[in-house]
């Protein structure tokens, strides 16, 4: 008899907490950014494609879906880093497949051989090109992503990705690269 | 010819983290003669051993973890480090307690927690924890000073009790602390502690032969002398003076008001002050910067914190002293208590 | 407010937390005048010297300029004008080092002085109290004074506030431990000082001036106490010297007991403060209209035999002033602009004095000697102590390493202002400074980049909802059309029956076409694939024979003539690839006409190739629009007719073409010198570089533009493929022939082709299009990549063989999308393409191995 009540008052008890907890999650329920706008917004939104995905959202929701994280080449290590904090898993090494040489990049064009096909315009992910049929095009150098779509369907290879330029606006304090001249 | 390329400040004080630790182990002289003097040649010949271990202990861990070996031997933490053991364990302790203290302390307190700097715990007051819970027995086996021992105790009989447990005369360390009367003579505060527990008054705890004319014999010159070295800490600005006097005063404080509720229980302000290892760790262990708080009002906190725990655990605690634990009480406590006492910033609420 | 000025009546001050007190250094240079350095020889004018932008140049190379003119003109509000310090001729403007901590280039006006030092005309001003506060603003602003005493923030901004002022706060507290310019100023200059305050007293109008000088400058608070007696809205607020008591925040604070707002400008505490030099300057600019040209400068330093203040033109190099100063030949120099706490090291002396040079300090050895090394943190807590932002720099410093950005912000990394305090004072020399400032830098950077980040998403984002729009825009005119079509079909007509009666034929041959093809697929399965390609190309040939042959019209002859000109290179080239494989499949090919090409030809069968190529693109370009039309109104696709856009176009390819196969030429010709020049022996070289574009452009109903494009793209990768295997295989045999000692004989044989068929589609959409292009990309990626594994196991093989070299690699990569057969099944064509791509690139892969294999058992 004993037992039994034991058995009741344990099993009411458990039953009135789970029933509480139930309502809690109901009634609290926090109503968070889905995963993969949480993983977007850590992508570089070069939305340069070499993830294999048509762009980051893409990419993102990917990855959400179980995806492997580490397909991001411009994003880097650092990316790979918060994606696998942001998902509970273990940072894991860039895709060999996709490893590139993430040095932040601008595309340019060489206008005296732009033929003016409009090719590069409807490549580029941002429309950051500005140019129309027949005219030289050129590229709005604040809004490229450097995701270098644009290279190659160009038919006379005349862009090319040009790295940014060290200016004393974006110098990191890196002294040890100071050149200093040497005079004997 | 070549061009110095170099980051903002251009100029620096010219002190060193050696030259101040070496202050530090210079400031402990005074102490350590006090210490000769009232109980001879013991926590001199414990120092050397654990000087010598500690050097030996810190040179394999760099060399195993490939570190600057010639700037790191002798940046002085070390032997500090080994000096603070030396000094806190009893003088007649075997030889092996101070190795493996400083052993304990350098290689695993300190060196596997990164090394200088990383170490969130005191090293030689971790090390002493750890003998005093492994080996009890020869943790307080502190000899009665020299002047009521009625046994001659020089340099060579020191060395053979330390290595051999006997004078070259056979007296054990168990002899040797027997008084003449036939009754085991152990420090001030275990002769307080173990009256108060037979149900004695202090003041008649108070007749026996270690307490003599003051607060003790030999200890509380010992503590004097901590205290000077102190002192030249602070006027050298080696150390800030608020971690001492904030310690200090919390034992103060808690001493007085459990002493004015009750006299009979409860050992005078100055008898706390005076014995055991307080001046020690008011002026050399607290003030160690690495394993304590880093701002003043933190230093504070932290100091008043490890004189409240030193008073409980010398009142209701199994040890006699307590030094010790409440230094690493209060390590671990460091980090809340930098958490909690950050200055506000120019220019904030 | 009355407290605060009770309170510096009675010369109590308020404290700034922590401070240091660096040995006093200034004995050097207080006790001797400030001299005037002779004319250097050139002067460097950075164009930017201030915070903000940099002006607009308005002198070119070659121009004759006068002492004072203006170099740059300003048309943003953030921008300061430079000047010339003196007459003579801009010998050029280029990038030049200019005085910042990165060594880094920009541009600068490099002038030659001429000796005269030449006034342009001046306008002095008696009673500058009659001018209004907009004209004193202008007058500051075309002067191009920026602030002097280190940050350089344009003067006219920060007098130009809208906030009520109620102190004026003059900065004459140089704290630095070396730096005695602003005090010799004052002592020298009081007067002209105190003309600058008052002119600002003018534009800002605040309740009290306070001047706040530190008391180790006793003759310069004598010499501006003289000139402030009758004055008593100026207070002279002489504070204990304490390092940094010249920071803004920490001036504030002292002489006001406020603290500024993190991320504020004291102007909303209705507090302004102009550092001394700035004060003098504005009264030269605003009484004598002299722009700002020169300044104070302390050279300075132990390793000087006559450390001095010296009158600096801007632009002067420092190396000049080093000279005037007699700075000995050291073997490791370190010279600093600015103080010894907050300067900067230089990596030359052709650096160039700015408007906020105040220092140049050249210590011996002894006096600052080299950086210790950094040990570890023992959390001393010595840095908290002395920061006078009351940061933790420890910390910080912990997190600077970690790179722990979230905590650092937390922490108010941004509320240090690099004072250097901290680093001062550590025992273990820790650079906390230089760890804040790279912290600062890559924290800010990140923030760019998370701007720039939302941005290109937004713009993503916005892309893609046109695309969609016009996507759905096309569709609902497709829908119309074929509506409207239909309509008319039913509507019993002549015309409908026409219309259907041409659909019909377009059906039948389509039907006889598939048949065709399966014919030939039978055919030549068994056969080895060099034989399929020729197979394709042959097809191709026949039906553009066919297509040009029967095209009379007098408009088309150009057309005609390429076609014709096509027709010969195809020839020419096969004939050239049959060679090389001897197996050709004769029969495969009797529909063209085959002219025996030698082997010494190959060359010129190379170039001609390429044009050949070239033209096929554009012929497949032209053409398809053209059989848009044609098919439309029902005619047979044999008649061309081009409108005079696509001769342009055309015209445009054919050049680009030119171009190309000139620059093949070229590669190939200067091999071959190369390989006579050198080679002992006797070598033979044969380059086979085939790619060939066939497109197809077949009978259909109606082909939409997409088509078009298409091919268009085939022929643009296949261009691009042929070439960058041309420049392979041309750098190989340079390689090769270099080093060959006894014959090498070479043969590199690249066939790229890819070959489009793009059939009987009745509507294909964007989407297929990209599909395609994204295959082509792949299968250039590819080849590309097996290009460069061929070129560097060549080089390795080649690089030891002294003996006869006979190298083979034969790298061929096939892109074929046959996009054929279905009527409307655009799904399935595109995962056919696919198909094809992925077969192609696997294929590609086992010949590049089988080749490795080759060179390396070799």
């Amino acid at each position: 008899m004993t037992v039994l009540i034991a058995i009741l008052v344990v099993g009411l008890i458990s039953l009135a907490f789970g029933a509480l907890l139930g309502f809690a999650s109901v009634k609290f329920k926090v109503e968070g950014d889905p995963l993969a706008e949480q993983i977007d917004a850590i992508l570089p939104q070069t939305q340069c494609g070499q993830c294999g995905y048509p762009g980051c959202k893409p990419y993102a929701d990917a990855v959400a879906n179980g995806e492997a994280i580490n397909k991001c080449a411009p994003g880097g290590d650092d990316t790979i880093k918060k994606i696998a904090d942001l998902m509970g898993v273990e940072p894991i090494a860039m895709d060999e497949a996709h490893e590139t040489d993430n040095t932040p990049k601008v595309a340019f064009i060489i206008e005296e051989d732009c033929i003016g096909c409009t090719k590069c315009i409807q490549a580029c992910p941002v429309d950051a090109i500005i140019g129309t049929t027949k005219q030289m095009h050129t590229i709005i150098a604040d809004e490229c992503t450097g995701c270098d779509l644009c290279v190659a369907p160009c038919p006379v290879d005349c862009i090319e990705m040009r790295p940014i330029p060290q200016t004393t606006r974006n110098w990191q304090w890196d002294l040890a690269n100071i050149p200093v001249t040497q005079i004997d | 010819m070549a061009y110095w390329i170099a980051s903002s400040p251009h100029n620096h004080i010219q002190d060193k983290t050696s030259a101040l630790m070496r202050l530090v182990i210079y400031a402990t002289i005074p102490g350590i003669i006090a210490q000769w003097y009232f109980f001879g040649w013991g926590n001199l010949i414990q120092i050397g051993l654990a000087t010598v271990t500690a050097l030996i202990a810190e040179f394999l861990v760099l060399s195993l973890r490939e570190k600057n070996i010639k700037e790191q031997l002798f940046d002085g933490s070390a032997i500090l480090t080994a000096v603070l053991i030396g000094i806190s364990i009893p003088a007649l302790a075997p030889w092996w307690v101070s190795v493996l203290g400083a052993l304990f302390a350098i290689a695993i307190v300190k060196q596997l927690y990164g090394g200088l700097g990383h170490n969130p715990f005191n090293p030689a007051m971790a090390a002493y924890v750890m003998l005093l819970i492994s080996f009890p027995v020869q943790m307080t086996l502190w000899q009665p000073p020299l002047s009521l021992m009625h046994h001659q105790l020089d340099f060579v009989n020191t060395l053979s009790v330390i290595f051999t447990n006997f004078t070259l005369d056979g007296y054990s360390v168990e002899q040797l602390r027997t008084h003449i009367d036939g009754f085991t003579m152990a420090t001030p505060l275990d002769t307080v502690k173990t009256a108060l527990t037979m149900g004695k008054t202090v003041e008649e705890a108070m007749t026996s032969p270690v307490i003599g004319e003051y607060f003790s014999v030999g200890w509380q010159w010992i503590n004097a002398a901590f205290l000077l070295g102190g002192f030249v800490l602070i006027y050298k600005k080696a150390i800030s003076w608020v971690t001492p006097a904030s310690f200090l005063a919390s034992i103060f404080v808690c001493s007085f008001i459990a002493f004015m509720v009750s006299p009979d229980t409860n050992t005078s302000t100055m008898f706390h002050w005076f014995s055991g290892a307080t001046m020690l760790g008011a002026f050399f262990i607290l003030t160690d910067p690495v394993s304590g708080a880093t701002s003043v009002k933190g230093r504070i906190v932290f100091a008043a914190l490890a004189g409240f725990l030193v008073f409980i655990i010398r009142k209701y605690g199994g040890y006699p002293d307590a030094v010790a634990f409440a230094v690493l009480l209060c390590n671990m406590a460091a980090p809340l208590i930098d958490q909690f006492t950050r200055p506000r910033t120019y220019g904030h609420q | 407010m009355e407290t605060v000025i009770e309170r510096i009546e009675q010369g109590r001050f308020w404290q700034f937390h922590g401070g240091i007190h660096p040995p006093e250094m200034k004995f050097l240079t207080t006790n001797k005048p400030i001299r005037t350095v002779s004319l250097p020889q050139r002067l460097v004018l950075p164009i930017q010297q201030h915070i903000g932008e940099a002006g607009e140049l308005i002198v070119k190379p070659g121009d004759y300029v006068l002492k004072g003119q203006p170099l740059t003109k300003t048309t943003v509000p953030l921008a300061v004008p430079i000047h010339a310090p003196t007459s003579g001729t801009i010998a050029s403007i280029e990038n030049h080092i200019i005085a910042h901590p990165s060594g880094l280039n920009e541009m600068s006006v490099i002038l030659m002085p001429d000796g005269e030092d030449r006034w342009r005309e001046r306008h002095i001003v008696e009673n500058y109290s009659q001018l209004d506060k907009n004209t004193l603003v202008e007058k500051i602003a075309n002067a191009g004074i920026a602030g002097m005493g280190g940050a350089g923030f344009p003067t006219h901004i920060k007098v130009n506030t809208k906030a009520k002022i109620d102190f004026l706060i003059i900065n004459a507290a140089e704290c630095e431990p070396y730096i005695t310019a602003d005090d010799l100023l004052m002592r020298e200059h009081a007067a002209s000082v105190i003309e600058g305050i008052k002119i600002l007293d003018k534009i800002l109008e605040p309740a009290f001036i306070l001047i706040g000088i530190e008391d180790n400058k006793p003759e310069a608070i004598d010499a501006l106490n003289h000139e402030i007696k009758q004055f008593d809205k100026i207070k002279l607020c002489v504070v204990p010297t304490k390092y940094p008591t010249g920071g803004e925040k920490q001036l504030i604070k002292i002489l006001t007991g406020k603290e500024v707002p993190s991320g504020v400008l004291p102007s909303s505490l209705g507090i302004v403060m102009q550092n001394v030099g700035t004060c003098h300057a504005i009264a030269e600019a605003v009484i004598s209209d002299t722009p700002l040209i020169k300044r104070v400068v302390t050279v300075t330093g132990q390793a000087l035999e006559k450390p001095q203040n010296v009158w600096a033109l801007l632009g002067t190099p420092i190396e000049h002033l080093l000279q005037e100063c007699q700075y000995p030949q050291q073997q490791k120099r370190h010279i600093i602009m600015g103080g010894p706490m907050m300067g900067f090291s230089l990596p030359n002396t052709q650096v160039p004095v700015v408007k906020t040079t105040n220092c140049i300090l050249a210590p011996s050895e002894k006096e600052i000697p080299d950086a210790n090394q950094e040990i570890e943190c023992i959390r001393c807590g010595q840095c908290a102590e002395v920061c006078p932002a009351q940061l933790l720099p420890q910390e910080l410093q912990w997190h600077a390493k970690a790179k722990d950005s979230e905590q650092l912000t937390k922490l108010n990394l941004f509320d240090c202002i690099e004072c250097g305090a901290c680093a001062y004072v550590c025992p273990s020399h820790i650079p906390l400074v230089h760890y804040y400032r790279v912290s600062k830098a890559e924290i800010r950077q990140q923030k760019l980049l998370d701007i720039k980040a939302e941005k290109a998403k937004q713009r993503f984002e916005a892309r893609k909802a046109r695309l969609e729009r016009d996507k759905k825009a096309r569709e609902e005119k497709h829908k119309k059309a074929a509506e409207a079509r239909r309509a008319r079909m039913n509507s019993g007509t002549e015309e409908a029956n026409k219309e259907k009666s041409a659909v019909a034929a377009a059906l039948a041959r389509v039907q006889a076409k598939k048949a065709q093809q399966s014919g030939v697929q039978a055919n030549t399965t068994n056969d080895d694939k060099k034989s399929q390609v020729a197979d394709a190309i042959a097809r191709a040939k026949a039906k553009k024979a066919g297509q040009s042959a029967p095209n009379g019209d007098a408009g088309d002859d150009k057309k005609q003539q390429v076609a014709a000109a096509i027709a010969r290179a195809k020839a020419k080239k096969l004939a050239a690839k049959e060679q090389a494989n001897d197996d050709s499949a004769e029969e495969n090919i009797n529909a063209v006409e085959t002219k025996p090409t030698s082997a010494q030809d190959d060359k010129k069968a190379r170039v001609a190739a390429a044009v050949a190529r070239a033209k096929a693109k554009k012929l497949a370009a032209q053409e398809q629009p053209s059989d848009v039309g044609t098919d439309d109104t029902g005619k047979s696709p044999e008649t061309i007719s081009s409108t005079a856009e696509d001769a342009k176009k055309a015209r445009i390819a054919a050049a680009v073409a030119k171009a190309k196969a000139k620059k093949l030429a070229a590669n190939t010709e200067s091999d071959d010198q190369r390989t006579e020049g050198e080679a002992e022996a006797s070598t033979k070289d044969k380059d086979d570089v085939m790619a060939e574009a066939i497109v197809e452009p077949p009978q259909e109903t109606s082909t939409s533009t997409q088509d078009d494009k298409k091919a268009r793209i085939a022929a643009a990768v296949a261009k691009a493929k042929a070439k960058k295997l041309a420049a392979n295989t041309g750098s190989d045999d340079q390689r090769t022939e270099g080093e060959a000692e006894a014959s090498t004989k070479d043969k590199a044989e690249v066939t790229a082709e890819a070959v489009v068929e793009p059939m009987q589609e009745t509507s294909t959409s964007a989407q297929d299009d990209k599909k395609a292009r994204i295959a082509a990309a792949v299968a250039k990626a590819k080849a590309k990549k097996q290009a460069a594994n061929a070129d560097t196991d060549v080089k390795q093989v080649e690089g030891e063989a002294k003996a006869s070299t006979k190298d083979k690699t034969n790298v061929t990569a096939e892109a074929d999308v046959e996009a054929a057969g279905e009527t409307s099944t655009s799904a399935q064509d595109d995962k056919k393409a696919r198909i094809a791509a992925a077969v192609a690139k696997a294929k590609a892969k086992k010949l590049a191995e089988k080749a490795q294999k080759d060179n390396q058992t070799s």
